[in-house]
């Protein structure tokens, strides 16, 4: 099997750490995976800006990088529910631009949606010693609906021991646009948040979307909390 | 009341550092949030209830021209009187000149946030009228001189203790710390507004086409008490408000109060066809229904926005906004408030630059949509309006700066060497940006500051070996 890996650019800039490890993490599987740095950003900062005549543009060039009908995973559920939804919502200027967007939209895939639904795996032979929670990032578990996958997966890895914390799914406060924008109400719910991971004596907050990760990150480093964000894949690469 | 949204962003650092308003919303979160949540658990087709009330909801808005003549049609027939109202300025004048004209002196009014849309107090209170807030939160705010914090609560914003200082100052009460001291004090008080009203005003929860019935649900027996005791009857209502049947009703019955309140019921539930009539041994001489647009069928016209006027005001949608439970619902600067208030707001106000702000306080984090009565894709409809506010001139659009930079930003992540050189230039001029323009230092104190390389520099250079994630 060969599937595209779509990385996108804050895993790219902040966490390049979470795209070798999904990469590790296929391959792991057997799994042919191919990446190109062709590839650009799926249009999504643009599209809750307001600006989607160049949204559109992104979406295009990406619709033409993965044209070739393979499988694309991704390790941003935020990303992955952009192409899903909201490019058939701005690619409308005619059926065959829809129905091209529709294709990619049913052929993407979040890491861990690929991983428990579409292979059907749990088991990568993982270990991490560690005691671990998960946020569940407003686009992953509202938008994609995915929330027992990462679970699934964290189940197995060796060593590691997972705890709830409350209200996982309350959104962490980044929001894109709205923390630049507003940027003290982003930072009290990120602090609510942290309190949260860390009343579950957890050492590392982990999730399947690097944007909340790295704000929780950033916040936890302004409260002085020792507390450190991992992307779902970082942790499942670990040991293999 | 004056809008203010523009000024949300000082108005939210306000409210953030407002340690009551905290102890406030906090009871929100954990009281009417944790109830709606539990009532919604307990029923066994929530899922199908809510898509009947969307179902329900869209029909009534699709064929509205009819069901507000079979409505007028009704309440006439069964002794009202119906005005139409264009703007608020024409609804005011409609409620003023009938209390003018009947020799009204004193009004008792039930909570109606149509009423805070045309500041119809300041109105009456113009022409020389005594009016009277009898909802016990409604009756605070008065007090206090301030507008509604949330469509079901309106002086949710204020402590136990705030109230008890209020009610010292405003009434001469002793000061008390027990809730139900205190609302016995007020009750005294508004009992003999009650007895010497001539006129109550109340807003409108549902409106029955079929039937001609004003339905309104409370937990006071205010709005009894207002709709019986006084010889005059006006309610004030949107036109969205109406259903075509008794069926439909029925459906949305179910939803507003567990979706409010988390109640199966409301304690009241006032189904109000017409003034007495000559067999009949009680009831108002007069009933009048103002029917106001005030921007509503303007709503109706646009397809994309038209599902905000499904909203049935429950409120759930601010008990669960995590924005609405940071903030309180004065930071919106105008009569509604969290997400429903974001979306609804710039499509009603005049001037729609002042709410332009609105749409972007929200994370899109889709609670709201989550927990929606009637399904309204609120995040959806915030998106179109930031659409429109960056681009569409009859919109905003958005400062030119902010234009130019969106433009040159997709330019640059559309093309792979410049979003290269752009990612180099940065990592290099990174200390100078963060003493950059304020929006910009903002948006990179975000994260932490980034990689050494980006990921797609060392993808080909060495082989991708196992990385220890404790380093």
């Amino acid at each position: 099997m060969r599937v595209h890996v779509f990385i996108p650019c804050l895993v790219d800039q902040f966490r390049p750490s979470a795209a070798r490890s999904t990469l590790r993490v296929l391959e792991s599987l057997g799994i042919e995976v191919d990446y190109t740095p062709e590839q650009v950003c799926c249009g999504q900062p643009f599209f809750k800006a307001g600006y989607h005549t160049e949204a559109r543009r992104l979406a295009l060039k990406t619709l033409l990088h993965f044209q070739d009908g393979c499988l694309v995973v991704s390790p941003s559920g935020s990303c992955v529910r952009m192409v899903r939804e909201h490019y058939a919502e701005i690619l409308n200027r005619d059926a065959d631009e829809k129905r091209r967007a529709l294709d990619l939209a049913g052929r993407t895939y979040e890491l861990s949606e690929f991983l428990v639904r579409v292979l059907d795996v749990t088991h990568l032979g993982s270990s991490f010693s560690g005691r671990v929670t998960v946020h569940d990032s407003c686009q992953v578990r509202r938008g994609l609906g995915i929330w027992k996958e990462p679970r699934a997966l964290l189940d197995e890895v060796a060593g590691l021991e997972r705890i709830e914390m409350e209200r996982s799914d309350t959104c962490c406060g980044f929001g894109g646009i709205f923390s630049a924008r507003n940027p003290e109400i982003s930072a009290a719910l990120a602090r609510d948040k942290i309190s949260q991971a860390v009343a579950t004596g957890a050492e590392f907050v982990t999730g399947c979307e690097i944007s909340c990760l790295l704000h929780i990150e950033r916040h936890a480093r302004d409260m002085g909390v020792p507390i450190r964000t991992l992307h779902l894949a970082e942790i499942l690469a670990s040991g293999l | 009341m004056k809008p203010t949204c523009h000024l949300f962003g000082q108005n939210s650092r306000k409210a953030l550092g407002d340690p009551h308003l905290q102890e406030a919303l906090r009871s929100v979160d954990e009281r009417l949030r944790t109830m709606r949540d539990a009532a919604f658990r307990e029923l066994p087709n929530a899922e199908a209830l809510r898509e009947q009330g969307r179902r329900i909801r869209d029909r009534a808005l699709a064929g509205l021209d009819v069901l507000l003549e079979q409505l007028e049609e009704n309440v006439t027939r069964l002794g009202g009187t119906v005005h139409w109202a264009a703007d608020a300025a024409a609804a005011r004048k409609v409620v003023e000149d009938l209390a003018v004209s009947r020799g009204v002196r004193t009004v008792v009014k039930g909570k109606s946030m149509v009423c805070e849309e045309i500041a119809l107090n300041q109105g009456l209170e113009a022409r020389g009228l005594d009016v009277v807030e009898t909802d016990l939160g409604e009756y605070i705010i008065q007090l206090a001189h301030e507008p509604p914090s949330h469509l079901v609560g309106p002086a949710i914003h204020k402590t136990k203790g705030q109230i008890a200082e209020l009610f010292r100052d405003c009434l001469g009460a002793p000061l008390m710390d027990d809730s139900e001291e205190m609302t016995r004090f007020a009750r005294r008080i508004l009992r003999e507004r009650f007895l010497s009203a001539d006129m109550g005003i109340t807003g409108a929860n549902f409106l029955v086409a079929a039937t001609g019935a004003v339905v309104l649900l409370e937990n006071e027996g205010n709005i009894r008490l207002s709709t019986t005791l006084p010889r005059i009857h006006v309610a004030v209502t949107g036109i969205e408000k109406v259903v075509p049947t008794w069926e439909d009703l029925c459906v949305l019955l179910q939803l507003l109060p567990r979706s409010a309140t988390g109640q199966k019921l409301s304690s009241y539930v006032s189904v109000l066809l017409g003034p007495r009539r000559a067999n009949e041994p009680d009831g108002v001489d007069e009933f009048h229904l103002v029917l106001l647009d005030n921007g509503r069928t303007r709503i109706l016209a646009d397809e994309a926005l038209r599902e905000t006027l499904r909203c049935i005001r429950c409120g759930a949608c601010l008990n669960t906004c995590p924005v609405y439970l940071k903030v309180g619902g004065h930071a919106y600067g105008w009569v509604y408030s969290g997400p429903i208030g974001s979306i609804l707001t710039p499509q009603l106000l005049q001037d729609r630059r002042t709410a332009s702000a609105l749409p972007f306080a929200s994370t899109l984090c889709g609670a709201c949509a989550e927990v929606c009565p009637v399904k309204i894709d609120i995040p959806r409809i915030l998106t179109e309006l930031r659409r429109r506010y960056a681009v569409d001139p009859a919109w905003g659009p958005a400062p030119l700066p902010e234009r130019a930079f969106a433009r040159m930003a997709g330019t640059v992540m559309a093309d792979r060497r410049l979003y290269e050189g752009a990612s180099r230039t940065a990592r290099c001029a990174l200390p100078l940006l963060e003493s950059g323009p304020p929006l910009l230092k903002r948006a990179l104190a975000t994260f932490p500051p980034p990689a050494e390389e980006p990921f797609r520099r060392t993808v080909s250079k060495s082989p991708r070996k196992a990385e220890d994630p404790h380093e």
